[in-house]
């Protein structure tokens, strides 16, 4: 192995250590899910893109402190690029995927260079803003790339000249595919889990280099940055680029799983929910938010499932009457009413755990006198570069 | 010309809607230095204090009349709406104007959501980030919303205005032009009026009053403000409800022209901060020449001729407005220096 | 002034600065030479950091320019201006608090090894040994090598200087600004970042410091500027300024006792 290499995969054993434990806690979703009624595969792919998305996001805010709110952006664009990529060119996802990072990279570029001239709450409104108009766009004038609302889908008469190229048009809409091998069910799972591992490596990479040192030293403390010699913007602008293809990557997948993309990925409401799962985890540690992106998912799955049956059978144990009145509080929060769950959530992790689950079991650890003293800067609050 | 007038008086009352709920703003994040994110929301909960003033004298009693029969042989419901049959008449009176006296419910929900608000979660984050702040008030924003989704569903609920107020105003008259040049309806004059006086109103208390003067310093110097031994924490929680209130009356007020639903808030909310932004974080008198500002503009990008040039511009042009005012003029049209940055 | 061009770094040219009508300074000459200690005293409001100000490059001057190196600064940005060799030194602590401070003394090193933006996610940080070595070489300097793992934010505020100034020793500048490196430190703090400055002048590296305490600019300066209301009325050897009876108007206030400490 030449030197180059060896520096390219080189990493600590601790690193190494968390990404053998990682990669086998992923691939073995299926086993350990099961017993939680999870193990199918449309949620865990969900929980392997929303973990990409989760982790992408945390490069850009838990290191730099700039807190973007238009990041759904981002992951739109990876939709719609994907979807595109399927329609003209080939069901094939290996391109699929480098056109939607490719294109969600530019988009990061442009929005990044006007936004970050900003810092603090102008920078997070401007994202808004700029999230706010791809929206717009796209469920108005861009309707000829979109589709608007009814979304952007396949369709029977779609070019897709490389596949066309190579084979006849089959009956009935395609599937993603890789190297001609059309993704059964949990082949797309175990599809979404490498290139998660892939993204964890990255994001693994970045925290332990000096560039994610300058990142987090960029949170702690810009003016000091600028007179310490760095172009600061520089290296905010990369950070918002790389997690810009994180999301445009996530949003590939979701278009590889279900080949369907819609302006409403693009919405600030989706923009918020990748900062909750980045709080609700620990904004700043690496694996905080994947374990953020893994609850939501899974209790926006369990809860919104939920029914007034369902909850008459779970408050089996109340007595009759009483029954009848928990139910229907607790019917509020769930089906329809997960969002006001996770909204409450959102509250509750940004009142009392700023730090999120990641600061819980260091407090955990700290309170049985075992746990090591923590690792510098491991755990920290929101808080934006100012 | 008079195309241009027309679209002028459009955006007056779209702009009043962005003054009122970009002047709360200000005041909070002016006085407590908090950034609201559930400020929206509130306009939303002001919209609903109408919806549910309304449902609640429309409340009806069933009678069945056995002399009468319907069409199809059953005995004919009679349905009186409640506020009917205990106020007679006056009740009828009571339906008709249910929009502008549900303002009469909605000042002291307001000012108690409002006032709840600020002493069980806001107090605890004036010395934390703003970025928990934005945080922790998006959460509460979502948890507003969905409530009210809980309550009254997730469709829009269409409110009548005063039948008096229906049709339009032929302003044009007014100006010396002939008849229906210039039209505008009744109710958005309202709007604009209404909006204009409670921008007043506020502008007065802060103006005349003791109170205002001491929020007006704290303002320009919280720290000092804080160090004259004024009870600041009590004065906070006062303006926290009266920005409630401001926001929840243009929601109320606002009902007829949009039919409310549990996101308006959002949609609102993202326009209000860009309205900030636009004005200058912190200036009162920007936030309110923003709104109207960007109200206007927005009537103006919405004009087909325009959008035969620029299309889709419509869509965008508030924020975009906001990004170009951000990159060439940071601090705002009206903003002051050091407020928000580093 | 007898100096060749050759060996000024940096020169200060006529330099103005109006805010509004107020005339922070005006007329500014200061030439500084190659490896000599040049101090800038006066009272307070004499414009001392305004001038540090324009000379960093966080003000604009209203007329005339800063050259340094043969290079005008004016106009530049401070990552630029850090990247030619000027370092600065701030009053109060500007140090990142979240990272070790180790870190800390570490992260203005691969500005100077790898210039203002190098996006270099492969190599991890711990393998960087060179540069880790020369940053605990430098905490032992300043006597902080026992604390390199500690929270650079839970050091004292004279540990929290110190750090700072082994921040700006590792990028070995070509010219060390130093604003009133001692202020706020106890007497026997006070001593030892002069022995520290004492040990970098004998290494040749050029400084220029604003003071107020006297102890400090008499054990250090080669030369001295005395800067009053915005211009600069004495310079000189250290001597002669001391017995300059406009500067003891100006600023001594009377007469200067030797030992004197603010």
């Amino acid at each position: 192995m030449n030197a180059t290499a060896k520096t390219l995969f080189s990493m600590s054993r601790r690193d190494l250590i968390t990404l053998v434990i990682f990669a086998l806690v992923v691939l073995a979703m299926p086993i350990w899910l099961s017993p939680l009624g999870a193990a199918y595969p449309g949620l865990m792919q969900k929980f392997a893109i929303y973990a990409i998305f989760a982790l992408g996001f945390n490069i850009l805010f838990g290191l730099t402190g700039y807190l973007s709110f238009g990041h759904a952006a981002f992951l739109g664009v990876g939709s719609y690029t994907a979807v595109w990529s399927f329609k003209l060119l080939s069901m094939d996802v290996i391109p699929a995927i480098i056109f939607a990072v490719i294109l969600s990279g530019i988009f990061a570029v442009a929005i990044g260079y006007l936004s970050l001239r900003r810092t603090g709450i102008y920078f997070s409104i401007l994202t808004l803003a700029f999230a706010q108009m791809s929206y717009n766009l796209a469920y108005s004038v861009l309707t000829p790339i979109t589709n608007g609302e009814t979304s952007l889908q396949l369709s029977l008469r779609d070019p897709r000249v490389l596949d066309l190229a190579f084979g006849p048009r089959e009956p009935g809409l395609p599937s993603a595919s890789l190297f001609g091998h059309t993704f059964s069910g949990l082949e797309a799972f175990y599809f979404c889990a490498v290139v998660l591992l892939l993204a964890f490596f990255i994001a693994q990479k970045i925290f332990s280099s000096p560039f994610g040192m300058m990142l987090r030293a960029i949170k702690s403390n810009q003016t000091r940055m600028n007179y310490a010699g760095f172009n600061t913007r520089s290296y905010a602008m990369t950070a918002f680029v790389i997690s810009g293809m994180y999301a445009g990557l996530a949003g590939a997948l979701l278009a590889i799983t279900d080949p369907l993309a819609g302006a409403e990925r693009m919405q600030w409401t989706a923009s918020g929910e990748v900062v909750l799962m980045t709080i609700l985890g620990g904004v700043g540690t690496l694996i905080g938010p994947v374990i953020g992106a893994w609850l939501i998912k899974y209790f926006e799955n369990i809860f919104s499932a939920f029914n007034d049956t369902a909850l008459t059978h779970f408050f089996g144990f109340v007595p009759d009457g009483l029954r009848e009145v928990v139910v229907a509080i607790s019917s509020k929060f769930v089906g329809e009413g997960w969002q006001l769950t996770l909204g409450l959530l959102f509250v509750l992790v940004v009142m009392f755990l700023p730090g999120g689950i990641m600061e819980g079991v260091r407090r955990i650890r700290g309170l049985f006198g075992s746990g090591r003293t923590p690792q510098t800067g491991a755990v920290s609050r929101p808080q934006a570069a100012e | 010309m008079n195309a241009i007038l027309a679209q002028l008086l459009n955006g007056l009352d779209k702009g009043g809607a962005y003054a009122l709920i970009a002047l709360g703003l200000t005041l909070v994040f002016g006085t407590l230095g908090v950034v609201n994110f559930a400020h929206g929301a509130l306009f939303m909960l002001g919209a609903f204090c109408a919806v549910a003033f309304r449902q609640l004298i429309t409340l009806e009693t069933v009678t069945l009349d056995p002399e009468k029969l319907s069409p199809w042989g059953a005995p004919l419901e009679i349905r009186t709406p409640l506020a009917q049959s205990w106020f007679g008449d006056f009740g009828g009176v009571l339906i008709e104007y249910s929009v502008p006296l549900s303002i009469l419910l909605a000042i002291p929900v307001m000012a108690i959501i409002g006032i709840a608000m600020e002493r069980g979660i806001i107090k605890h984050f004036y010395k934390r980030s703003h970025a928990e702040q934005i945080l922790v008030t998006f959460g509460l924003a979502i948890v507003l919303q969905e409530l009210v989704k809980a309550i009254f569903g997730a469709n829009p609920i269409s409110q009548p205005m005063p039948s008096v107020l229906r049709g339009a105003a032929d302003v044009g008259m007014w100006l010396g032009m002939g008849p229906n040049v210039l039209t505008y309806p009744w109710w958005r004059l309202t709007y604009f009026l209404f909006a204009t006086a409670i921008i007043g109103g506020v502008f007065a208390f802060l103006r005349f009053t003791t109170f205002g003067l001491v929020v007006r310093a704290g303002m320009a110097d919280r720290e000092t403000v804080g160090l004259l031994g004024i009870n600041i924490a009590r004065r906070f929680t006062i303006m926290f409800g009266l920005a409630a209130v401001v926001a929840g009356l243009a929601g109320v007020m606002y009902t007829p022209l949009v039919p409310p639903n549990y996101h308006l808030g959002m949609d609102f909310l993202v326009l209000s901060f860009v309205v900030v932004v636009v004005g200058g974080m912190g200036s009162l008198p920007g936030a309110v020449a923003a709104g109207f500002l960007l109200g206007i503009l927005q009537s103006f990008a919405s004009m087909t001729e325009i959008k035969s040039i620029l299309p889709g511009i419509d869509q965008i042009i508030v924020y975009l407005t906001a990004v170009i005012v951000l990159l060439v003029r940071p601090r705002g049209l009206f903003g002051r220096r050091g407020v928000m940055e580093s | 002034m007898s100096q060749t061009d050759a060996n000024i770094v940096l020169h200060v040219a006529d330099v103005h600065k109006n805010f509004g009508g107020l005339h922070a300074l005006s007329d500014i000459d200061l030439q500084i030479e190659e490896g000599k200690t040049h101090a800038i005293i006066g009272p307070n409001g004499a414009g001392k950091s305004t001038l540090l100000n324009v000379i960093i490059g966080r003000l604009a001057p209203s007329r005339g320019a800063v050259v340094f190196d043969g290079k005008v600064l004016t106009g530049k940005k401070p990552h630029e201006i850090n990247q030619m060799g000027v370092v600065r030194v701030f009053q109060t602590p500007e140090i990142f608090p979240e990272l070790s401070v180790l870190q800390n003394v570490m992260a203005p090193a691969f500005a100077k090894r790898d210039g203002a933006f190098k996006a270099n996610i492969f190599m991890p940080l711990d393998a960087e040994k060179a540069i880790r070595q020369e940053a605990e070489d430098i905490l032992n300097d300043v006597g902080l090598f026992e604390r390199r793992q500690s929270h650079a934010g839970a050091l004292s505020r004279g540990d929290k200087r110190r750090m700072e100034l082994a921040m700006c020793l590792i990028q070995h500048p070509k010219l060390l600004l130093l604003d009133e490196p001692t202020a706020g430190m106890s007497r026997h703090d006070t001593n030892t970042t002069i022995a520290l400055l004492q040990k970098i002048k004998a290494s040749g590296m050029t400084k220029v410091i604003i003071e107020h305490d006297m102890h400090v600019v008499f054990s250090l300066a080669d030369r001295i500027s005395v800067l009053a209301g915005g211009r600069i009325i004495a310079e000189g050897e250290p001597d002669a300024v001391r017995g300059d009876p406009r500067v003891q108007e100006a600023y001594l206030g009377g007469t200067y006792e030797p030992g004197e400490a603010h």
